[in-house]
């Protein structure tokens, strides 16, 4: 079955391509056959009810599967061309390229400059001043900076929710990778922290590809430009996100997005 | 095609769809009423139609109300979306409908008292038939979600535009013959426009039709038969 759309913008780079790509929780095939590219400088949407597979495809992206037993990939990933798939593959060098942002805020039990600066120490020696000016950059990216500038020192934790999503952000685009992933970033939020989150990932495709799982229909909608509907395990359409919107081609599509499934 | 898990939604789609079939078949009852009374003469029955486009209003504004509640509540999407769009914007085209139609009966009022040479009322008679089976054909596409059947009453339009053409001319000839009928040869004219406006707003219902089933607009420019705007007569010497 063919379910990329044929209007596909040549000026478009894949940054990453997902080809055959089976995957298995145990002897459970989870992800059956998925191809997909995911596009530079592009926000896609990953849309289907639980249980499709959309998560376990994001977790693909950087290898987070890897830190369980009895999981695994086969196919193709390719990012740049390279195959992420390989078991030879830098797992701390793909992360860093690869960020993910998850459901739930995840601030480490520092402060908010610790947050950031940490993972940056991580990955590079830079002086202090260095460390101090990515810090500055990150939060302004993320949004946040103009509330927590004068109190970098405070827990991470002592933030509202909303903030330590945002500081969540902060610290993965501090590593500056290529790609972010973002697994329903906003379900935990209020109405304008999800706002301010959505306006940074229309920022943030500027600088980054980006991938978002989400159930919000009206989310992905506003901020992709690229969705893909996924139902048990199966790619059922990827499109243009105001096709899919408007004028899905699979019926399934349209009995998902107008609220008729079963 | 499945229904909503939500039924209250179903129920307020199923209620627009009420709400446009009303539009319709009062829009159709003031078309033949006015045209019935410019036909007879008959005041009273132009009288009834002029106050019977109060509820073509009405409904309307119902359809307008209930459209932006159910954008704001339900955040329709996909075919949802564009049936609910699609609806108000049929709602504008009936509501139009009725409007001309109104206008055939405050003419049909102002000429009562005159003698209509035969033949005139036979070429308006004949138009407004062909316009009231469009107007049918139409709504009945829109209740069944009949494309195809949009798409002719869409082609069909040119055959109405042709008779009024011939309609303007013999008009104006009837005009040059005779200044004495220029006041009635006038409601005429507006009234034969009226009508052709209709046959407008009836296509443009099909369109919508034909966007609301496929999700694309049709693609072909419609022959469009009206030539009455670059047309000009001039008694011969």
């Amino acid at each position: 079955m063919n379910v990329m759309s044929k209007d596909v913008d040549s000026t478009l780079t894949e940054k990453i391509s997902v080809r055959d790509l089976k995957f298995f929780y145990g002897s459970t095939l989870a992800l059956k056959a998925i191809s997909l590219p995911l596009y530079e400088r592009q926000v896609t949407a990953f849309i289907g009810p639980s249980g499709c597979g959309k998560s376990t495809l994001l977790r693909v992206l950087n290898r987070m599967y890897d830190l369980y037993p009895n999981q695994r990939a086969e196919g193709e990933v390719l990012f740049d061309g390279e195959n992420i798939l390989n078991p030879r593959q830098d797992l701390n060098l793909l992360r860093s390229r690869i960020g993910m942002v998850f459901q739930k805020p995840t601030p480490f039990p520092m402060s908010i400059y610790e947050n950031i600066a940490f993972g940056v120490r991580l990955y590079e020696r830079l002086p202090k001043s260095e460390v101090d000016a990515r810090v500055e950059t990150a939060l302004e990216k993320a949004a946040l900076w103009k509330e927590v500038k004068d109190k970098l020192h405070s827990s991470g934790l002592s933030l509202s929710g909303g903030q330590q999503q945002r500081l969540c952000i902060a610290r993965t685009v501090a590593i500056r990778p290529e790609v972010i992933l973002f697994d329903e970033p906003c379900s935990a939020l209020d109405p304008i922290s999800t706002a301010r989150i959505e306006e940074l990932i229309d920022e943030l495709k500027n600088d980054f590809t980006i991938a978002i799982v989400t159930h919000n229909m009206q989310q992905a909608a506003r901020v992709s430009q690229r969705t893909a509907f996924m139902y048990l395990g199966e790619l059922v359409e990827f499109g243009e996100t105001k096709k899919l919107f408007t004028n899905p081609t699979n019926s399934r599509t349209q009995d998902y997005i107008t609220g008729r499934f079963g | 095609m499945n229904e909503h898990t939500v039924k209250s939604y179903e129920e307020e789609l199923k209620l627009l769809d009420r709400r446009i079939a009303q539009m319709g078949g009062y829009a159709e009852k003031l078309l033949v009423q006015a045209m019935d009374a410019l036909e007879r003469r008959d005041p009273k029955l132009a009288e009834t139609a002029v106050s019977s486009d109060a509820m073509l209003d009405q409904l309307e504004r119902e359809v307008q109300d209930q459209v932006i509640l159910m954008i704001a509540r339900r955040q329709p999407l996909a075919n949802d979306l564009r049936h609910i769009m699609t609806v108000l914007k049929i709602a504008g085209d009936l509501e139009r409908i009725g409007d001309l139609a109104k206008n055939i009966a405050k003419r049909a009022l102002a000429v009562a008292s005159e003698a209509y040479p035969k033949p005139l009322m036979t070429g308006m008679r004949h138009m407004t038939e062909m316009v009231q089976a469009q107007l049918k054909d139409v709504l009945d596409a829109l209740s069944n979600l009949d494309a195809e059947k949009a798409m002719k009453v869409w082609l069909s339009d040119e055959q109405v535009d042709a008779m009024y053409n011939s309609l303007f001319r013999e008009l104006l000839t009837y005009m040059m013959e005779d200044p004495r009928n220029i006041g009635l040869c006038t409601h005429f004219l507006f009234g034969a426009k009226n009508i052709e406006r209709i046959g407008d707003h009836t296509t443009n219902i099909a369109e919508n039709i034909h966007y609301l089933v496929h999700g694309v607009p049709i693609a072909d420019d419609r022959p469009k038969g009206d030539r009455t705007s670059s047309t000009l007569i001039t008694p011969r010497q």
